[in-house]
């Protein structure tokens, strides 16, 4: 077992080596930088040179992934300021920040004056402060983000992935405890009238996308009831300590934030699982074994939850990894319905941005979990069928 | 059957009938497959006939009409102090009689039958328009992943040795990768392209044709291209069996060639399938669309999409929920329908099958 | 019947192979070892007879069959077919060659229900070899499948109909139909009766029968039931773990069984006389059958042998001769014996 796992592992390195070196490369391959856009309009040529030379940008592209993933010389500043501390106004090549005149291509005016914001983006944040190097992937440092430019990939998805994991990881509870019960009834009333309810709202389940759901909830639940806010999430960071070592959390108002993104994806989830526990259980309680347990007197509930049970978990197993995984990560329609700043946004953004290091960040984040979670279900397979032998 | 009751003469002089025509016949006895058969046909008609039975202009702006509702939607707006005012049909408002209690304008005449959006343009044309996109990915995003599938996966199978080896192991790969991030990347890349206006030969014609067609033609290529690994895999692993056959060895035996050999015998054995599983994915792929331009990388505006309108729609849910509607009933009975029919018996679900990919998360949850 | 013919031999088989390997690794494959489903066959089919080949499942019979119409590509060895043309050996030829001698050599398979491809018709399948090999006009070809469809049994108004909506036994008629559509002087029948009801199974090997007298063919008739093969069978091989232990005439057989394998087989067969049937001493053979992908030392038989002789079978394969006119066996108990 340990063993195996310990392989499992080893294997996983090529497998996340590819993925990192794939996403890089693809996300590369498409047109346009970082830097090519401020708000709507363009940067100078002058300072975009700057930037990705900054960055590294003009190095060849063999030389910035392996820089990334092994570290290099490659400075991470952090701003000391806020950014709305200073005004500034752009006129042609000139800028006038906080009453200093510079002119756009000259470096050494830049890096004396501070930081420019252009468009509403922090274009080059001088007054700075250098945090340390890049640490490169395989220290755990994500690298800095090209787009937030005040925080470093690390940041971000230390802000932002507690609450997506929060958020998955209730949808995925609710979808057990809803769906998996919903599909033995299912299956043990076959043909009767829980079957017909169970299915048709499984069904619908599968068929109402969250987009559609999550405003449904919000107009019904929110707006014309009342009884759940919307946009806001009932913790504040850090969780863990806010919600359990701060005496007096309020956990009402917590579910009462969570309930409807919760439930917009738990829907879904609990469908999915109750059809599969359906099906499989279906198929199972037809087996001999069963009919042997049955015929040698033992007791029905005996008979389903020690000797069907198990078995009929399986298709659920299977795709409760991918699930884990993808949920856990960010579930960008819900975050944005319920205007949640979760993960889930930076997979869609960071690529539109051409935040390399986000892009890389995120994906390799979503392909850890993912193998990680597929060897939690291979576990759980050897625990739930005991014929399977993990080599 | 077995319960065949027919006499010898009748056996004898009773038509021939094929696979087809039983699954026909057991099909017609499921009322719920069938009624949604009849929705889908409709929403096919609808949206061929989108011209003549909607204004046919999807784009058409008028601030005049931004938020509009029908009398009858009334009740359902959530209320406010502001009176409304009633646009007539040349554009001009009134004062409304009576005691319409609500928040957006009223509208009155034949055009907007479901009310306006944010910028006035007409939900109902928005939304029979957008049945054309959600059908045309249906189809040809399945059609692309189909072809390139099964034809992938038959030269696999039928080679066999090394190649099959080879096209197998690099079909393994892409299966690794996170299905959503691939087309986010790859419609990124196509939208990067498509800003590209001056350029020559095929490479300039497709994104122009691209650009002509509101974005579609590249988010085919986008869904497509990562959805044809299950069917290939499935193809081969059916080509593998069924090349060792007792009828495949008989049509060596009588000295078919290869090329009768797999579209002959192989083919058509396992088409079926394929179709059957391709089109199981096909929610998939309308969830897809919607998905791609609620995030902003499907359709190009203005061309209408559910995805693109109920993004819109959400923005300003708590104060115009109408807008929602049409676009998320449109979807949802489209993706219920599809269910009906593909799972059997209307209410089961279609066979699990492990090779067959689920559909990813982040679209049906 | 091919007593008193004259040897003409049709097909002789020499030295075959067949060789599945066994291979290891995910890209790179190892090759580690083979399952000898046919390993080292020689014999002869004479023009006009019926050479029964029997064995027990898993020892090698479809595959030889299969190998000696080049359905698999032996691994060694000789096939050679005599006709008018002179001797072509098979296992050489390939492509184009191929196909036009398969017009003389035809199958029938074991599973009629496998056999015939769901998706088309009764005429289709018994016109594709007409088709394949670009013989007559549409219309004459429909001419011939109706006349197939009459010799067989069938009635030609079944044309149209579709696989499924037949019977086994119609179904294996049609398979014969499809077989004889050529014109084959040969035809490999795989096990043709094995799936069929028993009630069906006379009529089949009754039709076989007729159409052998009448057309002249000649068959390789591959089974595992010992009275099948007494039936309809010249001369009889008896297959064991992909060599043929024992050759002889049908009623020699039956009469001397020579390998020990054999003797126990023949045991095994019911005598319909209770006062035979109550004497009849029954072999019972000790262990199973050896994996062929990992056969014993020496004589395959060796391991579950009663005449085992300890430092003889187990070290070397006995040597398949002809220890009396027309009978050949592989056993040490037999050498230096000659005709």
């Amino acid at each position: 077992m340990f063993k195996f796992i310990v392989r499992r592992i080893l294997g996983f390195i090529p497998v996340i080596l590819s993925v990192a070196a794939i996403t890089f490369f693809a996300s590369k391959a498409i047109p346009g930088g970082p830097f090519d856009f401020a708000g709507d309009r363009s940067l100078p040529e002058e300072v975009v040179k700057n930037l990705e030379a900054k960055y590294h940008l003009d190095w060849p592209g063999w030389k910035q992934f392996t820089s990334y993933m092994i570290g290099d010389e490659l400075t991470i500043f952090r701003t000391k300021h806020e950014i709305d501390d200073v005004n500034v106004f752009i006129e042609g090549d000139k800028a006038i920040v906080n009453g200093n005149v510079m002119l756009l291509d000259n470096k050494t005016l830049c890096k004396e004056s501070g930081y420019i914001v252009y468009g509403g983006f922090t274009i080059f944040d001088l007054d700075t402060e250098a945090c340390g190097t890049s640490q490169g992937v395989i220290r755990g440092d994500l690298g800095p983000s090209f787009r937030y430019r005040a925080r470093t990939v690390n940041d971000i998805i230390n802000e932002t992935l507690p609450l997506s994991a929060q958020l998955g990881l209730w949808s995925i509870l609710v979808g057990l405890i809803i769906g998996i019960p919903a599909g033995i009834v299912a299956a043990l009333h076959q043909n009767t009238i829980w079957d017909y309810l169970a299915t048709f709202v499984a069904v619908m389940g599968v068929s109402i996308p969250s987009m559609v759901l999550g405003p449904v909830l919000i107009v019904i639940f929110a707006n014309n009831l009342g009884w759940f806010p919307v946009a806001q999430w009932g913790a504040k960071p850090p969780y863990f300590e806010n919600m359990f070592l701060t005496p007096g959390f309020d956990w009402i108002n917590y579910f009462s934030h969570a309930i409807l993104p919760v439930l917009t994806l738990g829907t879904g989830i609990s469908a999915v699982f109750a059809r599969l526990t359906r099906a499989s259980m279906l198929q199972i309680i037809r087996e001999d074994f069963i009919r042997t347990a049955r015929a040698k007197g033992l007791h029905e509930q005996v008979v389903i939850w020690r000797h069907a049970l198990r078995n009929s978990l399986i298709p659920v197993v299977t795709i409760l990894g991918p699930l884990a995984a993808s949920l856990v990560t960010g579930t960008l329609i819900v975050e944005q319905i319920f205007g949640l700043n979760g993960l889930g946004k930076h997979f869609v953004q960071s690529i539109s941005n051409r935040d390399y290091a986000l892009v890389l960040g995120t994906t390799l984040l979503f392909a850890v979990l993912l193998v990680i979670s597929n060897l939690f279900v291979d576990i759980m397979y050897a625990w739930l069928d005991p014929r399977i032998r993990l080599e | 059957m077995a319960s065949e009751g027919t006499t010898a003469k009748g056996a004898i002089t009773r038509k021939p009938r094929s696979l087809l025509w039983d699954s026909v016949n057991r099909l017609q006895k499921n009322y719920l497959a069938v009624g949604s058969l009849v929705f889908l046909a409709l929403l096919v008609i609808v949206a061929l006939a989108a011209p003549f039975i909607s204004s046919g202009d999807y784009a058409n702006q008028s601030l005049k009409h931004n938020y509009v509702v029908r009398s009858w939607m009334l009740g359902f707006m959530p209320e406010t102090a502001s009176p409304p005012t009633i646009v007539t049909e040349d554009g001009s408002r009134i004062k409304p009689e009576g005691d319409i209690v609500g928040y957006a304008n009223v509208v009155t005449g034949s055009d907007y039958p479901l009310g306006g959006d944010d910028l006035g343009r007409d939900l109902w044309t928005r939304t029979v328009y957008g049945a054309r996109i959600s059908l045309i990915i249906a189809l040809v995003a399945s059609t692309v992943s189909l072809v390139v599938g099964t034809i992938y996966g038959l030269f696999s199978g039928y080679l066999g040795g090394m190649t099959d080896n080879i096209m197998m192991r690099f079909v393994d790969f892409l299966y690794g990768f996170p299905f959503l991030i691939v087309v986010i990347l790859s419609q990124v890349y196509f939208k990067a392209l498509s800003n590209r206006t001056s350029g020559e030969g095929f490479g300039q014609m497709i994104i122009d044709l691209n650009n002509a067609m509101g974005g579609v033609l590249f988010m085919f290529i986008a869904i497509g291209l990562v959805n044809w690994l299950g069917l290939a895999r499935i193809t081969r692993g059916q080509v593998l069996a069924l090349r060792e056959t007792e009828y495949v060895h008989a049509a060596k035996a009588v000295g078919a060639k290869t090329g009768r050999i797999v579209f002959r015998h192989i083919l058509p054995n396992i088409i079926g399938t394929l179709i059957i599983v391709e089109t199981l994915a096909i929610p998939g792929y309308i969830f897809t669309e919607a998905f791609l331009s609620f995030i902003g990388l499907g359709v190009n505006a203005p061309t209408p999409s559910w995805g693109i309108m109920i993004a819109d729609a959400a923005a300003t849910i708590r104060s115009y929920p109408h807008i929602l509607l049409p676009p998320s009933i449109a979807l949802t009975l489209t993706a219920l329908t599809l269910q009906f029919i593909l799972s059997k018996n209307g209410i089961e679900q279609p066979t699990y099958s492990p090779i067959i990919k689920p559909v990813p998360f982040q679209q049906i949850a | 019947m091919a007593k008193e013919k004259e040897k003409d031999v049709l097909l002789h088989v020499e030295n075959l192979k067949m060789y599945f390997p066994i291979t290891k690794g995910i890209i790179f494959q190892k090759h580690v070892g083979d399952v000898k489903a046919a390993d080292d066959l020689t014999f002869d089919i004479y023009r006009g007879e019926t050479l029964g080949l029997v064995g027990e499942s898993g020892c090698g019979k479809s595959t030889t069959g299969r190998a000696i119409l080049q359905l698999y590509t032996p691994t060694a060895g000789k096939v050679i077919f005599r006709d008018a043309d002179g001797d072509r050996d098979l296992a050489q030829t390939s492509g184009e060659t191929l196909r036009r001698l398969r017009r003389q050599i035809q199958m029938i398979f074991q599973d009629p229900y496998a056999s015939l491809n769901p998706r088309m018709t009764v005429g289709s399948i018994v016109s594709e070899p007409l088709e394949v090999h670009n013989i007559d006009n549409s219309a004459k070809r429909l001419k011939r499948v109706r006349e197939l469809l009459n010799i067989v049994g069938l009635n030609p108004y079944f044309i149209n109909r579709y696989p499924h909506e037949f019977s086994g036994g119609q179904r294996q008629r049609i398979g014969i139909a499809r077989a004889l559509a050529l014109n084959p002087d040969f035809i490999v029948c795989d096990e043709p009766i094995s799936a069929l009801d028993v009630s069906i199974q006379a009529q089949v090997i009754n039709l076989l029968e007729d159409l052998q007298d009448k057309f002249g063919l000649t068959y390789l008739f591959i089974a595992h039931d010992l009275s099948v093969v007494r039936h309809i069978s010249d001369r009889i091989a008896v297959m064991y773990l992909g060599k043929i232990v024992e050759l002889t005439e049908s009623d020699e057989l039956y009469a001397n069984p020579l390998h020990p394998y054999t003797e126990a087989l023949l045991s095994a067969v019911p005598i319909p006389d209770p006062a035979i049937e109550k004497k009849r001493q029954r072999i019972i053979l000790e262990g199973d059958v050896p994996s062929p992908a990992n056969p014993p030392q020496g004589c395959n038989f060796s391991t579950r042998c009663p005449k085992f002789i300890e430092g003889k079978c187990d070290t070397k394969d006995p040597a398949f001769q002809e220890v009396q006119p027309g009978h050949w066996v592989a056993c040490y108990l037999y050498e230096g014996v000659h005709k």
